[in-house]
């Protein structure tokens, strides 16, 4: 059984669809402008941050990594990743956190803040342009399944899986939208409702909200797994970051 | 934090020309109707005066309400007379400032 | 949009020179409004225009372009533009000083829209006269919300 559904998940599916082509066309526009593209502004926080000193340290983001845009492009299209020794799945925000508590001697920030917004904004926009393409292994099959199982299991009160609204009703209407495939492609984006940039797993967190379910913490491994899986779905799909969206 | 912004002004222009500029500004334009997590109304705190000085001059002033969007930004234009500096200057209900500059250089 | 900026312009043409506060006399809220923007003078429709989409995504952050036709010029330019929006909580939303050193009367912006509306937008020009444009703003709700 557990063979089976591997297989059927990891058939070839059609070409996935970014949430940008389910905008309205002030979304769209606004996300193609880098100018009025208001999730820019923590892109540009993210830039200065990335040279300021942090930690016991003293040493910056650069003092290691350097130019971020020659360092850190297509970075962002691995993650989540796992690293070669062991070690828990990492999405950008915990391997920015693991940076900063191991190499910098710094306070790990807190998830959502402007800080780690803006640095996730900063590292993810420098694969802007390039396709999702994280890699499936031995290190990370486990958490893989876990976020496959995620996808596929029916919860809450409204006892949905995520599959229901984002892989069986895709660009159908729901009120007034029009649901997407539910790629993170265009993470951390500037979501109008919001009114600022947010991360992935605030959306998601969203999710189990609407479907009246336990919401997960952010960054908690059950996301970050989900995150991967979701990942794996979305190959092919350029990096947006800061994408903009309803 | 200190409010983060970005100005875009082009770097040349002709005398006489008529240019934009755009400004965005990193603020949450709180309304004053919207509860925190622990239900508390968070106190309205909007930029509320911005100006546009160029070389020294007001060329332009906004005064804004809770009705402009969060993370405001704004177009607006202004005719090239002499080279020289544009100022921008904005202030929030907190009394908190901030400012930007940007040079521009005005061709025969 | 653009079916209602030809019908915005086609009623700017006929309405040209009449009083606009004969339009805001079936609602009082709207007139004592208009009232406290032009300090009592006469208002006239026309020469304003309101850009913004028919079907906003999100009364968060809705799109607006105020385009006043004027030469911009010593002698005739527009002084003050303001933004309206009736249904807003503060319906006073901005308001922006331009000069002849404008060049252009046109400032563009993102505002806050509570409720299906008219976004009205009020023109005061160099020689006194106050000039109003709007447009009929429809707010759609998301279906997924965070709390």
């Amino acid at each position: 059984m557990l063979t089976l559904s591997a297989v059927a998940a990891e058939a070839p599916r059609p070409q996935p669809k970014s949430g940008i082509e389910y905008a309205g066309g002030d979304v769209r526009a606004l996300q193609a402008d880098d100018f009025g593209n208001p999730g820019m502004l923590w892109v540009a926080r993210g830039e200065k941050l990335w040279s300021a000193p942090a930690g016991r340290s003293g040493k910056s983001c650069a003092g290691c990594h350097r130019d971020a845009p020659t360092t850190m492009k297509g970075v962002a299209t691995r993650y989540p990743r796992r690293d070669v020794g062991g070690g828990e799945l990492l999405n950008l925000e915990g391997r920015i956190n693991q940076c900063r508590e191991q190499r910098q001697g710094a306070d790990v920030l807190r998830y959502e803040s402007e800080e780690l917004l803006a640095l996730t904004a900063y590292v993810a926009h420098q694969s802007r342009g390039m396709p999702v393409n994280v890699e499936i292994n031995d290190a990370n099959r486990v958490n893989f399944e876990r976020g496959r199982d995620t996808y596929y299991r029916r919860q809450g009160q409204m006892n949905l899986a995520c599959t229901h609204c984002h892989e069986q009703n895709a660009g159908r209407k729901l009120l007034a939208d029009t649901i997407s495939e539910g790629h993170g492609n265009a993470y951390p984006v500037y979501r109008l409702e919001w009114q600022s940039a947010g991360s992935l797993h605030r959306r998601l967190r969203a999710c189990f909200f609407g479907v009246r379910a336990e919401q997960p913490a952010a960054g908690s491994a059950e996301l970050v797994d989900l995150e991967l899986y979701l990942a794996s779905r979305a190959r092919g799909l350029q990096v947006e970051t800061p994408g903009v969206r309803r | 934090m200190s409010m983060l912004a970005r100005v875009q002004v082009p770097a040349q222009a002709r005398r006489g020309d008529v240019f934009p500029i755009r400004i965005a500004i990193q603020h949450s334009m709180e309304t004053g109707y919207r509860p925190d997590n622990f239900g508390r109304r968070i106190p309205k705190n909007v930029i509320n005066t911005l100006t546009c000085r160029y070389n020294g001059v007001e060329v332009f002033r906004a005064e804004m309400g809770s009705g402009v969007s969060a993370n405001p930004q704004l177009q607006f234009y202004l005719r090239a007379e002499n080279s020289g500096e544009l100022v921008f200057d904005w202030v929030d209900d907190s009394g908190q400032r901030g400012s930007e500059r940007a040079p521009i250089t005005v061709t025969a | 949009m653009s079916a209602d900026r030809r019908r915005f312009l086609v009623s700017c043409s006929a309405l040209a020179l009449a009083p606009a506060l004969a339009l805001a006399q079936q609602n009082p809220q709207r007139e004592a409004l208009l009232r406290e923007v032009t300090r009592g003078a006469a208002l006239r429709i026309g020469r304003v225009l309101v850009d913004t989409p028919t079907l906003a995504d999100n009364g968060h952050s809705v799109p607006l372009r105020i385009a006043v036709d004027s030469p911009m010029t010593a002698a005739d330019h527009v002084r003050r533009i303001t933004i309206l929006a009736e249904r807003n909580p503060r319906p006073v939303v901005a308001s922006y000083a331009l000069g002849p050193y404008s060049g252009r009367g046109e400032i563009v912006t993102r505002i806050r829209v509570a409720d299906i509306q008219d976004i009205i937008a009020v023109a005061e020009l160099s020689d006194g006269s106050f000039w109003m444009g709007s447009a009929h703003v429809i707010v759609t709700e998301l279906a997924c919300l965070e709390g």
